[in-house]
């Protein structure tokens, strides 16, 4: 290393640091804090404080509720990022296509996403309104239970969130799109490739880096979703759409057991970071071959 | 620890008592509080009241989001920082026990003797008192009772029922009557949160069990509680309940209600008022009965809601807080709730034949009789815990996924092993 690539690590360290600082003091102290509490029994109203090592941890893994909430979160997240990722690329392909209305049909688009996710809620709490519910009367006046019925409350669920959040892929991804040069796909013609080997050879590979992060963002929030089913179901019925964050939220700020409701959030960081760690590994591997 | 709380909170008192009387410094107290829906908001009016009446002493009122689940958060997270940022503070009587143990509240008994609990609501003024010592004053009580469609019940001669097993008699033999596919029997709140909990304790007391005995044992007889879960389940397969009744809170239960499609409902006080309102299709065709037994069991009892006051223990102005507390728990605070407009219904019982607040409110002589008999949810600092731990095991049994015994015998050894660690 030269005296100058020493001198530029070091302002690069500098500049770094507040930014670095500002992390550790908001995110790595509360986070080591949280995993302390997580040791604990900590009942404030019993004046309770005690370290029980990982009893916690114990019981979560013999505990009913926790694995299906976190089996509920899985189901969850993969079905609609699947589904947000399928239809935020058809939809941008859509777009692309599109000469008159475009404007309007991404200004509607990013309505849907705009709309706090609690009033996305309340919205579809009538749409899903087993009587005077639009979704209902549209299917040909069935009176699906949908919030209601253990089956159809974790689907309903997740098509609310795949019509709120489909949007951001779908801007991603027809982004990406505006920048790929008509001399590709020119090449392509010229090469005799159709629709679909366009779509498979050219558009799809090109569009690969964009859908990753789409996939990463949208995962790491889909593991955290919260607000959708606590206004919507409340986890209920029978506990079908009680996600692992819904759990640490009752355990934590309803029953005041701080310690419990610690090791369910705990874990729920531990899943997000691991599903974060595979997605980056994944990422800077197509940033190699690019 | 506990017993440093108490003594620390005499102390308080003391020290409270020994300050000079009200009007001697200037003082601001805060008053937090949930923000209060409908057309009229009696506080600021009762506020500049107490003001002119306290000289020196100006309140600052301060509304939280209407969200129990928010205010819940809200008064944990700054009465545990020990916060003597608001003085005053709005909770919902099932807090009371549970922020009383914590060591949060002030205890009002030195200032507020049993005697003046007396004109509340016996069920209202339990709420308020928890280990022998008083931390909370009501102000106005929620209590869950049976609407009934007096046209319909009319026309096929049959009074208002008595049991459920008649209930569901006459919810069957009016809608094959009527032959109206759109109207369903009996509507409640089965969806997974606290209101399941309310409706379950109903069915409960009225098959003559409870959730928490009087030693505190929990679900002591889980034969009778199963069965009691079994019949709410039996009411959704047999139609009398529609599906959706799974999902339905209290508002989702009073629209079709309101809109003439349900014989009866299952609902608070509050809704009277929307059904009596003007351009409502059931105005002059809503009656009001106490909630049904069971033929096996006891006579129905409603349960009880609503909000207390309470002072923060870390208030700077314990004298003039707990003097807005009686002030606004007193008659003419909860007479101004009484006002038209105001959907609220006061713990006083005078109230309930006090000729403005019946020419206001013309139903209220009618809640006067099921209020006085109604009971408290179990008055006990863990009843939340108990609440969401029970939840999902009731609504399991609703939608069919557990057996009502599957259920019960979840909820009991889960419950024993959350209390383990606490008694």
């Amino acid at each position: 290393m030269t005296a100058r690539e020493r001198a530029d690590r070091l302002a690069g360290l500098a500049f770094v640091s507040p930014a670095l600082l500002a992390l550790a003091a908001l995110t790595v102290y509360p986070g080591l804090w949280v995993l302390w509490l997580s040791l604990q029994q900590r009942v404030p109203i019993f004046g309770i404080a005690r370290f029980v090592g990982l009893e916690h941890y114990a019981f979560l893994a013999g505990d009913a509720r926790f694995w299906n909430a976190g089996r509920v979160t899985l189901v969850f997240t993969a079905v609609s990022v699947g589904l947000e990722l399928a239809l935020g690329l058809a939809v941008a392909l859509a777009l692309q296509r599109q000469r008159a209305g475009r404007r309007l049909a991404l200004s509607l688009l990013l309505l849907a996403w705009a709309l706090p996710s609690v009033v996305t809620a309340k919205l579809f709490e009538w749409l899903y309104h087993p009587s005077a519910g639009l979704v209902n009367v549209i299917l040909g006046g069935h009176a699906f239970n949908w919030l209601g019925d253990p089956r159809l409350a974790l689907p309903g669920l997740i098509a609310a969130d795949v019509w709120r959040t489909m949007p951001f892929v779908a801007l991603l991804c027809y982004a990406r799109l505006l920048t790929i040069a008509p001399e590709v796909y020119e090449a392509a013609r010229v090469d005799g490739a159709g629709r679909g080997a366009t779509l498979a050879y050219v558009t799809l590979p090109l569009l690969r880096p964009i859908l990753l992060i789409a996939l990463l963002f949208r995962t790491l929030d889909a593991l955290r979703a919260f607000d959708l089913m606590f206004v919507l179901t409340g986890g209920g019925p029978a506990s079908t759409t009680e996600t692992l964050t819904v759990y640490a939220y009752r355990s934590l700020f309803q029953t005041l057991q701080l310690g419990f409701g610690a090791a369910v959030g705990c874990v729920i960081f531990a899943l997000v970071m691991l599903v974060a760690w595979a997605y980056l590994r994944a990422l800077r591997g197509e940033a190699a071959t690019a | 620890m506990r017993g440093v709380a108490l003594v620390l909170a005499a102390l308080v008192a003391l020290a409270g008592c020994t300050e000079p009387p009200r009007g001697a410094a200037p003082a601001t107290i805060v008053f937090k509080h949930a923000k209060i829906l409908g057309p009229l908001d009696p506080i600021p009016g009762l506020l500049r009241e107490f003001e002119r009446r306290n000289p020196g002493v100006t309140v600052r009122s301060e509304p939280l989001t209407w969200t129990s689940d928010e205010q819940h958060q809200f008064y944990v997270i700054n009465l545990d920082g020990a916060t003597p940022a608001f003085d005053v503070l709005l909770l919902d009587l099932i807090w009371v026990p549970e922020f009383a143990q914590a060591g949060w509240l002030l205890d009002l008994s030195p200032w507020v003797t049993r005697g003046e609990l007396a004109p509340h609501f016996p069920a209202a003024a339990a709420a308020s008192v928890w280990n022998g010592r008083v931390w909370g004053l009501p102000w106005n009580m929620n209590v869950g009772v049976l609407y009934y469609r007096a046209d319909l019940l009319a026309k096929y001669h049959l009074a208002p029922p008595r049991t459920w097993e008649e209930l569901v008699e006459q919810a069957q033999r009016i809608r094959a009557g009527e032959r109206d596919p759109k109207l369903d029997g009996v509507l409640w709140q089965g969806k997974q949160y606290e209101g399941l909990v309310v409706n379950v304790l109903e069915h409960f007391w009225a098959s003559g069990t409870a959730l928490l005995d009087e030693h505190d044992r929990v679900l002591p007889e889980p034969e009778r509680a199963a069965a009691a879960l079994g019949f709410m389940r039996g009411l959704l397969e047999s139609g009398v309940s529609p599906a959706w009744v799974t999902a339905g809170d209290e508002e989702l239960t009073r629209r079709p209600f309101g809109d003439g499609r349900a014989v009866f409902l299952r609902s608070w006080p509050y809704a009277m008022d929307l059904f009596e309102a003007a351009g409502s299709p059931v105005r002059g065709r809503v009656g009001i009965a106490p909630l049904p037994g069971h033929v096996a069991g006891a006579a129905g009892v409603g349960a009880t809601g609503g909000f207390h006051l309470a002072v923060n223990r870390r208030t700077r102005h314990a004298e003039a807080a707990v003097a807005l507390v009686r002030f606004l728990a007193g008659a003419e605070g909860q007479r101004a709730i009484t006002a038209a407009g105001v959907a609220l219904y006061p713990t006083r019982v005078d109230l309930y034949r006090d000729p403005a607040a019946v020419a206001a409110h013309p139903h209220m002589p009618r809640f006067h009789a099921l209020a006085l008999v109604a009971r408290p949810r179990p008055v006990t600092p863990y009843y939340l815990m108990l609440s969401t731990t029970v939840q999902p095991e009731f609504s399991a049994a609703l939608v069919g996924v557990k057996t009502p015994a599957q259920a019960v015998s979840y909820a009991r050894r889960r419950l024993e092993y959350m209390l383990s660690g606490l008694r």
